[in-house]
């Protein structure tokens, strides 16, 4: 398939009001490109790998930018920088999980515009999809990742159906963890998902990676109280330092009560279309302390139930030792 | 009423008025009836460098795009095209973006800084090109608009970075000939600091 390097010709609309842009998205529908950063637009536009008619930039509406206060906890309008969540003081306080996750996303000039909706909500990086093969996610009946000689290092150990590709949000995990909210608007009205349920797999969605239908808009995270302050872990694990997606990713909020470990969280990117989380890890570690003894117990089952491809069994013990990491003392 | 949106709002149809006028000078004739809120004109004026451009703006089109072929600064470098390698590197605002990844029209009320923008009044090189120069830090010099550029920007806003934030300001600009500890070398330096 041919590449190209200037942009097809297509609308762009930059509406400052809200409404507006609701609007616009149900007027455009499915044939509309709801547009954040863009970082993770434009390579499909310029591949001719995706077709919409029209772009609908959402920065300049002010009503989605910005780190307010909710009625429990903050909320984060969708096009908020992951720059301007990095360097937030609220945020690196009470919720360091996320702003440690969107420092590892991409590279800082990407991060300088980039959004949060706009890292939550891009598109799965299996490169058979992304070359705009005819892919069960692209709509077609086959995968070409798993096969005999498809190449699926990257992909996923958990929740396969039809497609094998794995979640590339990094924030993603982290809001899953922090039992985040997403609102979601459309000309119909408001309604809030919480992201456990936002992110869907091929089971759900062949085709989508959330639960945003078309002419809908993610405006807003709500991120709860709950976890502010707690125990946090984030660690990356990619080919490289920058740009690149996770292999595995671990996000854990830990709420302890002395040296011992109560409610937790521990949510896995790179293993699975959605945040992973480790139900079975949270009930193992509930009641232990934060030592190498019981790290080591716990990371034991960490990858229980996984059903690796050719090609990425390295990921088992990857993400034992991610879990091992954020237990120790 | 929010003073705020009145405000937008009268705005809004200021631009709207000149739309009309701009379409009686045959222009953009056939455009401005019937467009839905927030749709763009195509001739826009941008500041770029401090000076403000007129220009025929395509929807789509990249400030990449625009600058090089365009206005002419063609010292902001397309590899890419993809937001993977930095040599397009320009700051806007103050911050560091790909113009092969930023849209022309997304820039229109913001300031742009190219590598054009960066000489004195008197034709000097900015003290991190000149820094560049002495710890002959470019090799083949394809990446080096972009590495500067973003040295530039680390250092409004960190004037003494370790060698560490360096590497980070930096990481989002490659070069395929590896100079990447020369270019720190010339960031320190910029910084008065010991390379």
């Amino acid at each position: 398939m041919a590449s190209f390097d200037v942009m097809p010709d297509m609308q762009l609309y930059q509406p400052v009001e809200l409404d507006d842009a609701l609007n616009l998205a149900d007027r455009y529908a499915a044939d509309g490109w709801i547009l954040g950063g863009g970082q993770d637009t434009y390579g499909w536009l310029k591949d001719r790998a995706k077709h919409p008619q029209a772009m609908i930039d959402l920065n300049g509406i002010e009503a989605l930018r910005g780190i307010r206060d909710s009625a429990d906890g903050i909320e984060i309008g969708a096009a908020t920088t992951l720059r301007e969540i990095i360097r937030d003081k609220r945020i690196n306080r009470d919720y360091r999980l996320l702003s440690d996750a969107a420092a590892t996303v991409a590279s800082p000039q990407i991060r300088n515009v980039g959004t949060l909706g706009g890292n939550l909500v891009q598109d799965a990086r299996c490169w058979y999809y992304r070359r705009g093969l005819s892919c069960y996610r692209a709509g077609g009946n086959t995968c070409y990742a798993d096969t005999p000689d498809g190449i699926n290092r990257e992909h996923c150990i958990f929740g396969a159906s039809r497609c094998v590709a794995v979640t590339p949000s990094d924030t993603a995990t982290a809001m899953v963890a922090l039992e985040a909210t997403m609102v979601v608007q459309s000309v119909a009205g408001e309604r809030t998902v919480s992201a456990e349920d936002f992110f869907v797999g091929p089971d759900t969605h062949i085709t989508q990676m959330t639960s945003l239908e078309p002419g809908e808009i993610l405006t807003a995270v709500r991120i709860p109280a709950k976890w502010a302050g707690k125990k946090f872990y984030f660690e990356k694990i990619a080919d490289r330092n920058v740009w690149d997606f996770a292999l595995v990713s671990i996000a854990v909020a830990m709420s302890m009560d002395g040296d011992t470990i109560g409610d937790s969280r521990f949510v896995c990117g790179g293993v699975a279309c959605t945040p992973h989380r480790l139900r079975h890890v949270e009930n193992a570690a509930r009641g232990k302390s934060l030592s190498d003894e019981s790290a080591d117990a716990v990371a034991s089952i960490a990858a229980d139930g996984a059903r690796p491809l050719n090609a990425n069994q390295y990921k088992l013990p990857m993400m034992e030792n991610l879990v091992r990491r954020a237990m120790r003392a | 009423m929010n003073p705020r949106l009145s405000r937008r709002r009268f705005i809004k149809a200021v631009i709207a008025s000149s739309a009309a006028a701009a379409a009686n000078s045959g222009i953009t004739s056939a455009v401005a009836k019937d467009r839905p809120t927030g749709a763009v004109e195509r001739l826009i004026s941008l500041n770029i460098n401090g000076r403000t451009r007129r220009v025929d703006v395509l929807p789509q089109e990249m400030l990449a795009y625009t600058l090089r072929y365009k206005l002419g600064l063609t010292g902001t470098k397309i590899g890419c095209n993809r937001g993977e390698c930095g040599a397009c590197t320009v700051i806007i605002d103050g911050v560091t973006n790909y113009s092969c990844s930023t849209l022309t029209h997304s820039v229109r009320s913001r300031k742009v800084l190219t590598i054009e923008g960066l000489q004195s009044a008197e034709g000097a090189l900015h003290p991190v090109q000149q820094a560049f120069i002495d710890e002959l830090s470019p090799q083949c010099g394809f990446c080096t608009p972009g590495q500067v550029m973003s040295a530039v920007a680390l250092l409004e806003e960190n004037p003494t970075p370790t060698r560490e934030e360096a590497r980070q300001a930096l990481s989002g600009n490659l070069c395929r000939c590896g100079a990447y500890d020369h270019y720190l070398n010339g960031v320190m330096r910029a910084s008065g600091q010991n390379s």
